[in-house]
């Protein structure tokens, strides 16, 4: 049996709560299945933001070597960011158009629901398809993967992000398929929210990945410092 | 506060014949038991890859397939395949599907589907690594860590095919870990019963939890390393490799930080070892508050430890790297932070003795191996703070007192919780209780041979005998006896890994013919044991969900007869219990 160690002068131990009656236990009722999806996607972003974070490392970290030739250059592909800007409008309008669709279900508006979703999917395999044309400038110029480690890195990053957001086509295309089977607006507006919210995150990350692919040698420079990582 | 509603009338998804029951099954007991068995299969694979090793140290040339080659593919593999296919699968997979659910009174996780997906995808990178064995070249020979260049270029065994399987099965290993891990994550936060709060978890489902986080977030590290290789290695990149001259020939790349390969291994590679110790420590706790008979002793601040000790994690990497080098401040910082995190640490040894100090000590199997655990991982961690200083670990730098320190601390210890744990969950999963002379024999081999094992390397890493070498001829400084140590720890290795197999068929034979155990052979407080069936119908709990009234560890309450009072026991039958117990007990002091 137990020494008289940790027992209060009540028999009760200081370490434990068996003397304290249960009172706030209940925990509220009701909580549903949509919400656990949330939680789980938004776990799930967590481990996407670690993956690009580290990518974003490793490339400051790479850009600080001599052979490094950076693509903003006069005569380099990215001289003019005009395809990525039009891309980028595109992924924006994905976005907003699935905002739309959210706030729809959310009125219990079925059409709104429907034509918002339905754009935000068409959008984003227009994003796509842009991001693939720009891979293909980069071919015709001559800027192959394992050129320099420039390019490396931008047909590196701007590819895991691609995949992402095909992974997010994939379960559109499932929800889209929900959509045609004529499943009532309730059911609908929790996916259709998961949706919005990964289009939003990729919208979010592929605005940094935007920004640093574009910027010039010195702002590398001066995160890398910023780092310590030169 | 997470209470599923719907839990209570959704259909689970019912499994309908053979197949969907035992094969793809979407049940986390099923899923569990799954994962843990393709554990325990490559983990004996590895387990005879470390005995082929020892026969090359302890008797140099006493197996004629035995090269260099061969040596370093062996290391490696043992390596990998112990920390990452074994530990981890086992831990998070095998114990983490098991306990969470049954621990916070779910029905079953909150993705059933994804987590059926993962331990397929996991089967399949187990698969892609056992296939590296049967390409040309081998497998990889790179060292667990796969330092680019050497693990890319000629020379180093399995520099062709088996760094690329090596590397795809990681990823698809990753895969399957971040569909796990979701499930782990969400199934806490969002799964738990009436009453479950949590800080009345188990602190099992507290370190499972923790170090589900943890592989979600490093995980990521080795996903982004392993995708950068296979770019330098598949489409000729300069990701990691740097200009180099091999065989005499230039190679294509050039400028590639290697560094930067390690930097990212080991943001993955140190929160590993918590990965694998975490689950260990929660584990445990559950383990000697039970057969001690005794509350654990501080839980709120073992709580605290366990996140401090993840958190802290992500920012010691570098101390595998002192002789990289590095800035001298950088090494001052991990220095420090790495000493730092012997602080939660070393509260939670003290909290775990604490709980013994007074208990009424059972020493059942699982308590042994419970005991056993507090004293390895004691060394362990204390060669730690060795090494986690500068300058004494680059004398002891690639030494075996490095590798007498990182198997005590990450390789025995948690294995000696595994082992406990299956000893102490057995019954809970089969019905039956392990043969306990089979048991009781099992430790002793174990925890004796591995002190044999591992004590005496640290005294030849103190000699400076260098680690991952395949022979030693013509090395002045290591002594003629140093061989017949080595002589010793080959024949020990060699009797303790037969000894597991004693253990694979103790848990066969048991599983049908050993004895009934009951619903609670242990007396145990944790929702587990207080499931209506044993073992664990699908859907767990039949009709109603249980409610939680009190922590899981009231042991020995005052006042009461049972030495137990069970998580679902409320206020109101807890009083009726002491009453019951007041009333035979004047009547035992009657006439």
């Amino acid at each position: 049996m137990n020494g008289p160690l940790l027992k209060d002068t009540a028999g009760g131990d200081s370490g434990g709560r068996w003397h304290q009656p249960p009172d706030d236990t209940r925990a509220p009722d009701g909580i549903d299945r949509a919400k656990t999806a949330k939680v789980g996607l938004r776990v799930f972003l967590g481990v996407v933001t670690s993956l690009f974070f580290l990518l974003l490392l490793a490339f400051i970290t790479r850009s600080q070597v001599a052979d490094w030739q950076p693509l903003t250059e006069p005569l380099a592909p990215l001289a003019s960011a005009r395809p990525l800007w039009l891309n980028t409008i595109l992924l924006a309008l994905g976005s907003i158009s699935l905002q739309w669709a959210r706030v729809a279900a959310r009125r219990g508006a079925l059409n709104g629901t429907t034509l918002g979703f339905a754009l935000g999917g068409v959008f984003a395999i227009g994003f796509l398809g842009g991001q693939l044309w720009v891979w293909k400038q980069f071919v015709d110029w001559g800027y192959f993967v394992s050129g320099n480690p420039a390019n490396s890195f931008f047909y590196l990053l701007t590819g895991v992000h691609g995949l992402h957001l095909l992974g997010g086509l994939v379960a559109w295309s499932r929800v889209g398929a929900r959509f045609l089977r004529h499943v009532p607006l309730p059911q609908l507006a929790p996916v259709v929210e998961l949706c919005a919210i990964y289009w939003h995150y990729l919208l979010g990350v592929w605005i940094v990945l935007f920004a640093l692919l574009t910027s010039t040698p010195e702002t590398y420079e001066n995160i890398a410092a910023f780092c310590g990582l030169r | 506060m997470a209470y599923v509603e719907h839990a209570e009338t959704a259909v689970l998804h019912e499994p309908k014949s053979f197949i969907t029951r035992y094969i793809w099954s979407q049940d986390h007991k099923v899923i569990a038991l799954q994962y843990s068995l393709t554990a325990m299969f490559v983990g004996v694979i590895a387990l005879v890859l470390s005995d082929l090793m020892r026969m090359q140290i302890g008797f140099p040339g006493s197996l004629s397939f035995m090269d260099a080659g061969t040596y370093y593919q062996a290391v490696t593999m043992h390596g990998m395949i112990m920390v990452i296919y074994l530990l981890t699968a086992l831990f998070l997979g095998g114990f983490g599907n098991y306990l969470i659910p049954l621990m916070v009174g779910a029905r079953d996780m909150v993705f059933p589907y994804v987590n059926m997906l993962s331990y397929w995808f996991y089967l399949v990178s187990v698969l892609v690594l056992l296939s590296s064995f049967f390409v040309t070249g081998g497998p990889t020979g790179a060292g667990w860590t796969l330092y680019p260049p050497q693990s890319m270029t000629q020379g180093t065994p399995g520099s062709t095919a088996g760094i690329v399987l090596m590397m795809v099965s990681l990823a698809i290993f990753i895969v399957a870990a971040t569909m796990g891990g979701l499930n782990y994550v969400t199934t806490v936060l969002q799964a738990r019963t009436h009453g479950m709060t949590l800080f009345r978890m188990p602190l099992a489902v507290w370190g499972i939890f923790m170090a589900s986080v943890m592989a979600l977030l490093a995980f990521p590290a080795l996903f982004v390393s392993a995708v950068m290789v296979l770019f330098d290695k598949l489409l000729g990149t300069s990701f990691f490799m740097p200009g180099i001259i091999s065989m005499g020939q230039q190679l294509a790349h050039q400028g590639g930080s290697p560094i930067l390969f390690q930097h990212l291994f080991w943001f993955f590679g140190h929160p590993e070892v918590y990965i694998v110790a975490l689950p260990a420590f929660g584990l445990v706790s559950d383990l000697i508050s039970t057969h001690a008979r005794k509350n654990i002793f501080g839980y709120r601040m073992m709580v605290w430890a366990i996140i401090a000790i993840g958190v802290l994690s992500f920012v010691v990497w570098a101390h595998h790297m002192y002789v990289s080098g590095m800035n001298p401040y950088f090494g001052f910082f991990f220095a420090v932070t790495t000493l730092v995190i012997a602080v939660p640490t070393a509260l939670k040894v003290y909290n775990w003795v604490l709980t013994l100090w007074h208990g009424d000590i059972h020493l059942t199997v699982p308590m042994l191996f419970a005991l056993a655990f507090i004293l390895t991982f004691l060394v362990g961690g204390l060669t730690g703070l060795f090494l986690g200083n500068v300058i004494v670990d680059i004398p002891l730098s690639d030494t075996y007192f490095v590798v007498a320190h990182f198997h005590m601390v990450m390789g025995v210890a948690p294995i000696l919780v595994v082992f406990g744990s299956i000893y102490h969950w057995f019954p809970k999963i089969t019905g039956r209780l392990l043969n306990d002379t089979l048991g009781k024999l099992h430790f002793w081999v174990t925890f004796l041979g591995t002190y044999c094992i591992y004590f005496p390397m640290h005294y030849l890493g103190l000699l400076g005998m260098p680690r991952r070498y395949y022979s030693y001829p013509n090395y002045e400084f290591i002594p003629q006896s140093a061989q017949q140590l080595n002589a010793f720890i080959t024949i020990t290795a060699l009797i303790v890994g037969l000894f597991q197999l004693l253990f694979l068929f103790n848990l066969f034979w048991s599983a049908f013919k050993g004895k009934p155990a009951g619903g609670n052979p242990w007396g145990a407080a944790s929702l587990e044991w207080q499931t209506p069936n044993t073992p664990p119908v699908h859907g767990n709990w039949g009709e109603k969900l249980p409610v939680v009234h009190r922590w899981a560890y009231d042991y020995s309450v005052p006042g009461i007869e049972q030495d137990f009072v069970p998580q679902t026991v409320s206020a109101e039958a807890l009083e009726e219990m002491r009453q019951r117990t007041a009333q035979a007990r004047t009547a035992g002091e009657g006439p």
